[in-house]
């Protein structure tokens, strides 16, 4: 039936036209300007697959290997290319599968649509073959889902679930369609959604909040700008920068805003939170003014709010009006997006410099590399550390590749020593913290920047958390550089259990399989290091590979991510060892 | 300080509100103490008025959370002296209750309550008011036999000159914002 229906895709076709509820989706998916999904069939989701294969031509599927892989995989290509990233899966199961992906999403505001089917509207409720309410299950970590019952419903419910999910403050939308409406007949014609009346995506600036955060600026001594990912999403990178050199101003970095500002930029002094830089979170309750921009004083940025910041006036600008004074309480909130409101700030701002205040950073630097940086890039003793590693492929890279993560010690290290020249070149998860993100999010990531080298950091953990795509890989041939750093032990883990809970090693050591084996399996080249200086060799190797790689190096089994602060105390208590 | 907060919420009519709505409440642990809904005056509007024990603080970001979920059109919340209140409750009595002496005949008048219907077995006694004066008639009428009894949720109506939301959606009608830009469906 599918394969007779004409493929229309052309935007000039004004009048309504007789087809499926599957071919509209393809033709609303076309007009939504989809070229890449990531999917895997099942019974409820037949008609869809069968109409893409009329459409294999315009719309790339990507069959993965498990639905939490296709949503990581569409959540790498939103976070690399700024677009919205699309899933296919089936009910039941592979809805609840696609559930931890949809979470991650939401709270890392990753503009996601998941296309789900459901069994036929006769059966819905009635417990039927892999039958489950996913409306009702991803209700709380969704932006918006429906599900649509009728075939007419589905041009109005896709362009609304794009334009929900990427406007305002994105976020994952999860559409499910009963196969009935799948099969369903409609007359189709698209129109975009321009806007939801209920729904206000970019809040109108006031500009008395402008002037009252320009009057703090202006007053401040000892300023501190902290950049976030709504930074990255807004596109505001160079009205970011306008604003900082014209106050000079320090800026801290998020997890997730860290490529905002370029690494070597004299303003960026390093990253925040639990495992961030010394400068940032000791200085943190110097400042007598913090700028919040695009970010959301997360628990793993403040430590112990009630000693943060605490001789600090707060400015927070975000798009969100849920996040204002929800975690601390904002002396000037600044509502709106931040691509509009920095300029605006911008222009009302006095030119400045803050160098004394800038050099205490820099000192601050001096002091974690003597103690700390020094001994985690060049160590001594034989073990390789995981800084080294990150640090050596990060310049094999001339500093300017996209770094994916997985969740874990390696994470966090990564993030500390690779260093970026452009914006959108960390994706990793940061508020959900999800094992198993990185290897599908590196596929997805690398199908959407073809042009950029996407590496990615994972760690023996995680990676058998969805090492299954590694199927993926060499079925869809993806140049992805994998660098896995071994330990065998679950390492974020076993620090914790070695800091704060005398040293009891409950179930975080692992016995690993051959990884080297499972590469070839998968027919992916790759390289085992222990030695130091084998190193360099096998990285080269990496980088001259043009397929995909798998660089593993065993690192050292007890080592530490520092500095720290501690859970529960205060961002002046970090510690350096 | 924790205290009384009535919301109101204003949300299009769609499947699955109620749940995206009370979920909010959940996830911060917030009981709610009565909840209301129906379509408001504006056709395909609806409303709820829950009411809830909380801090000042919260209700605020409660507020914005809850006009976070994408149907949801406004929400507002009050402090007890900023709205006029009504609860509805019933209460059933065996009529041959009503024949031994008139103290019942005496507590509906003097709660203002009224008769609703009687038959040969029973009698239904309606009250409005707040949840005090409903409860206290509950107390009185408890010793005659009272068989049933059921309160409603609150009904709110606040002290502002206006509606708000009406501004709102005259507002959002003059920047040409409708329902959906849709005409296909829904």
């Amino acid at each position: 039936m599918q394969n007779k229906t004409k493929v229309l895709m052309d935007e000039s076709v004004k009048e309504p036209v007789t087809m499926t509820g599957a071919q509209a989706l393809m033709e609303s998916m076309v007009n939504e300007g989809v070229e890449i999904l990531f999917g895997y069939p099942g019974g409820a989701i037949m008609p869809v697959y069968d109409s893409l294969y009329s459409y294999r031509e315009k719309l790339n599927h990507i069959l993965v290997r498990h639905e939490q892989g296709a949503v990581h995989a569409a959540q790498g290509y939103a976070r690399a290319t700024g677009r919205v990233g699309v899933s296919l899966v089936t009910s039941g199961p592979a809805a609840t599968n696609a559930v931890t992906g949809i979470a991650d999403a939401m709270i890392d505001s990753t503009p996601v649509v998941v296309i789900s089917g459901q069994v036929g509207s006769a059966l819905l409720g009635t417990d039927a073959f892999q039958e489950t309410d996913v409306v009702g299950i991803t209700q709380p970590v969704t932006k918006w889902n429906y599900q649509i019952t009728r075939a007419e419903e589905i041009p109005w419910a896709i362009s609304r679930a794009f334009y929900i999910a990427r406007t305002g403050r994105p976020g994952p939308v999860l559409i499910d369609i009963t196969k009935d409406a799948q099969f369903g007949l409609l007359e189709y014609k698209y129109q975009p959604m321009k806007s939801i009346r209920s729904y206000t995506p970019y809040p109108i600036i006031d500009p008395g909040q402008i002037e009252e955060a320009a009057r703090l600026i202006n007053l401040s001594k000892k300023p501190l700008a902290l950049i976030g990912q709504g930074v990255v999403i807004a596109g505001a990178e160079k009205e970011l920068t306008g604003f900082l050199e014209k106050t000079g101003i320090p800026a801290a970095m998020t997890l997730l805003g860290l490529s905002a500002l370029p690494s070597d930029h004299r303003l960026n002094v390093g990253g925040l939170g639990m495992h961030g830089n010394y400068g940032p979170n000791i200085k943190t309750n110097d400042a007598d003014l913090i700028i919040g921009i695009g970010m959301r004083f997360d628990d793993r940025i403040t430590a112990d709010t009630k000693r943060y910041a605490t001789n600090a006036k707060i400015i927070h600008m975000d798009i969100d009006p849920a996040e204002i004074n929800k975690i601390i309480h904002a002396d000037a909130p600044v509502l709106g997006d931040v691509k509009e409101s920095l300029p605006m700030l911008t222009e009302k701002v006095s030119i400045n410099n803050h160098d004394e205040w800038l050099e205490e950073f820099n000192a601050c630097y001096r002091v974690e590399y003597e103690r700390l940086i020094e001994r985690e890039l060049y160590p001594e003793k034989p073990d390789l550390t995981m800084a080294e590693v990150v640090r050596r492929v990060s310049m094999a890279y001339g500093d300017d590749a996209i770094m994916v993560t997985d969740v874990g010690q390696h994470q966090m290290v990564a993030w500390r020593y690779f260093k970026f020249r452009q914006s959108r070149s960390v994706i990793t998860s940061g508020g959900l913290g999800t094992m198993g993100f990185g290897l599908p999010a590196a596929i997805g990531a690398k199908l959407g920047r073809p042009d950029r080298p996407v590496v990615l950091f994972v760690g023996d953990g995680g990676f058998q958390m969805t090492i299954q795509e590694l199927g993926t890989i060499y079925q869809s041939k993806v140049p992805v550089k994998i660098v896995l750093l071994n330990n065998n032990f679950l390492g974020m883990v076993r620090q914790w259990q070695e800091l704060f809970f005398d040293h009891r090693y409950a179930s975080t050591e692992l016995i690993n399989p051959d990884f080297q084996t499972i590469s070839k399996g998968y027919f992916i080249p790759s390289v085992k290091v222990t030695e130091r200086d084998k190193l360099d060799d096998a990285v080269r190797q990496m980088v001259d590979e043009e397929g995909p790689f798998l660089l593993e190096v065993v690192v050292e089994k007890e080592g530490n991510v520092f500095p720290m602060v501690p859970a529960g105390a205060s961002v002046a208590d970090i510690i350096l060892e | 300080m924790r205290q009384e907060f009535t919301l109101t919420i204003f949300s299009e009519n769609r499947v699955g509100m109620l749940n995206q709505i009370t979920s909010v409440f959940t996830r911060r642990h917030i009981n709610i103490e009565s909840l209301t809904t129906s379509e408001s005056a504006i056709e395909g509007i609806h409303k709820y008025t829950i009411v809830i024990m909380c801090t000042k603080e919260e209700a605020d970001l409660l507020v914005r959370q809850v006009e976070k979920r994408i149907d949801v059109l406004k929400a507002y919340s009050f402090s007890q002296d900023e709205i006029i209140y009504q609860e509805i409750a019933l209460y059933k009595v065996p009529t041959a209750a009503l024949f031994e002496g008139n103290e019942i005949e005496k507590l509906v008048r003097q709660y203002g309550a009224r008769i609703l219907e009687m038959t040969s077995e029973y009698a239904v006694i309606e009250k409005t008011g707040h949840k005090i004066e409903t409860q206290e008639l509950f107390d009185k009428l408890d010793p005659y036999g009272v068989t049933q009894f059921t309160r409603s949720g609150r009904v709110a109506v606040n002290k502002l000159k206006k509606e708000p939301l009406n501004n709102y959606l005259r507002k959002l009608e003059r920047n040409g914002v409708t329902p959906d830009n849709y005409t296909t469906n829904q």
